[in-house]
């Protein structure tokens, strides 16, 4: 059952193993809705980790074990009678590199929702969804004329903003994004961080980045970790200006990598 | 600073003699391969006709044309395919896209890579005992058949398996990440960028398939039979026990005969292997990951 919403996502005490390797330590972890939350650490310290395990995608993987909370919008999402498929249309995933599938830009964008639609989705609202989701991520006018080449062909950029149009036709309300821009060059970074800023006024958004500049300029909330745990969280401005920890203080400073 | 020293030379002349050794290796694998497709078209070549592929033998077989043989390796071939093709890609979809690292799937991946081990005389008995006996199928195109697939099955299997696990993780996590299922992911996302690596490993197996004689021999094929098959309880001749006949049970064939059996089993195998290295560089190409 869904609870009163403060948090977008709300994890506690969650503890992940990969075998014998503990990955995440009683972590914490508060999403605000609709905003932007940048998630900060070292390489290694389970950034991903912890975004892969908020839509369950972590589970492909063998030997992964989980103990803990997670709700998402509310609702406990490691409790038995959730169904992960649903789970993740309403949980977006971005991805480090760009992603699209080796098919036209236009079937890249519906793929989701054609799967989802069963046998014969409707072509016109097929077609008004392929316009609205590329207009969203600001590639429309871009890309207009040639909806049937393959996605393959686009910048890295484009195809990092395909990737988000993709999402969008099975309507999610968060986006977990890992690492979205480390793959493109400072223009196309630019670009794609506006549009993450842009999106937060629809939906809540975790962005995982390295990249300290990002996290200040594009996020509300930000956390930072280290080691599998959750060291410390708080509005951007104020954990950037004056962290509490020391932790915290030196990797702003650039002190760990 | 730069000068070769007495150390460099000999490190040359080792180099330059490797390469040349390594060079007549592989001369050597392909001097056999030209010989023995020379040797098969200057014996055989007369023996071809239209009328060789679509006439029935004559004379004791010492004459006239392949058609009831060439008709019954169709058949073997397509019926074996019709039960290995369905099991093995189904095998190799749940090794590849389901199955978790334990010890079931150890020994199921023990089990294929023993089955390929297998010599072809001992499946030929097991088909006698399994198909021919107790199932009671006789010594039919299904027994044949049957053991056929058996002993391909692997093939298939791992080939298949192969051609999945190309396809890359990124695409199958940009599926999962959309909320489709494991199933939905891999009807449209994995096959459709796999098959024609499937089709590849169907055609190798076929290839192999055509040219087996003693699995056939002992389950389904007969030496002579004046009659064409109509169902898979019917015996059959076969291309390769054929060969095998006219090379050395019948008295009196001309020298012709027998090559120009071989020459069809073998541009039957070259046709298959060649429009199976057409699929794979067709998949190259239209890969763009
Ligand atoms: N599939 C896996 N099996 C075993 N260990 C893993 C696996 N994936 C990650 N790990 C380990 O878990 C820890 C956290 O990894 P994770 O990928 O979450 O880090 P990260 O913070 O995202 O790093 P990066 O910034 O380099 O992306 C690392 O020590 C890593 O080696
Ligand atoms: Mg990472």
């Amino acid at each position: 059952m869904a609870e009163p919403q403060a948090s977008a996502i709300r994890t506690r005490g969650l503890n992940l193993w990969y075998g014998d390797f503990q990955a995440l330590f009683d972590v914490d972890l508060d999403v605000a809705p609709k905003q932007v939350t940048s998630l900060i650490g070292p390489s290694g310290c389970g950034k991903s980790t912890l975004l892969r395990s908020i839509n369950r995608i972590n589970e492909r993987i063998d030997s992964v074990r989980m103990e803990g909370e997670i709700r998402v919008l509310g609702h406990d999402v490691l409790a038995p009678e959730i169904e992960k498929a649903q789970l993740r249309k309403r949980v977006g995933m971005v991805f480090q590199r760009p992603n699209p599938l080796p098919l036209s830009i236009r079937d890249n964008v519906l793929f989701g929702w054609r799967i989802d639609h069963g046998g014969r989705p409707d072509k016109d609202e097929g077609e008004a969804l392929l316009e609205e989701s590329l207009r969203r991520v600001l590639l429309w006018d871009r890309v207009k004329d040639r909806l049937g080449q393959r996605a393959t062909g686009l910048s890295l950029e484009e195809q990092q903003k395909l990737c988000i149009a993709r999402l969008l036709p099975v309507q999610p309300q968060v986006l977990l994004m890992d690492e979205p821009c480390s793959a493109l060059d400072p223009a196309a970074t630019s670009a794609v961080e506006e549009l993450i800023w842009e999106l937060r006024e629809q939906y809540t958004i975790l962005l995982v980045t390295h990249n300290m500049a990002q996290a200040r300029r594009a996020s509300d909330d930000c956390v930072f970790m280290l080691m599998g745990k959750l060291v410390e969280k708080g509005p951007t401005g104020e954990l950037f200006l004056t962290p509490q920890r020391q932790e915290t203080a030196d990797y702003i400073e650039g002190r760990y990598g | 600073m730069f000068e070769r020293t007495v150390k460099d030379q000999r490190n040359q002349r080792t180099e330059r003699l490797f390469r040349i050794l390594f060079l007549l290796m592989s001369g050597v694998l392909i001097v056999p391969v030209f010989a023995v497709l020379g040797f098969l078209f200057y014996k055989g070549a007369p023996a071809l006709s239209w009328a060789f592929l679509t006439t029935w033998p004559e004379d004791g077989m010492t004459a006239g044309g392949i058609l009831p043989a060439l008709f019954g390796t169709l058949w073997l071939v397509g019926v074996a395919l019709l039960v290995s093709v369905p099991i093995g890609v189904a095998a190799a979809i749940y090794l590849s896209e389901y199955a978790k690292d334990n010890w079931m799937t150890r020994v199921i991946n023990l089990a294929i890579i023993n089955l390929a081990g297998v010599p072809s005389i001992v499946h030929a008995l097991f088909g006698v005992g399994a198909f021919v006996l107790f199932f009671e199928f006789g010594t039919s195109i299904l027994a044949a058949s049957l053991t056929l697939a058996v002993m391909t099955l692997p093939v298939v299997i791992v080939s298949t398996r192969e051609a999945l696990q190309a396809v890359p993780q990124a695409f199958r996590e940009a599926s999962w990440s959309l909320g489709n299922t494991r199933w939905q992911t891999i009807r449209h996302v994995v096959l459709p960028n796999s098959g024609s690596g499937i089709l590849t490993g169907i055609i190798l197996e076929v290839s192999r398939t055509v040219g087996e004689t003693v699995p056939v021999m002992f389950t389904g094929a007969a030496f002579f039979l004046p009659y064409l098959p109509t169902s898979v309880f019917d015996q059959t001749m076969a291309m390769s026990l054929h060969l095998f006949v006219v090379t050395t049970q019948v008295p009196g064939v001309p020298e012709q005969l027998p090559f120009g059996v071989a020459l069809v089993l073998i541009l039957m195998v070259l046709v298959l292997n060649s429009a199976s290295i057409l699929f794979r560089s067709r998949l190259r190409r239209r890969k763009k990951w």
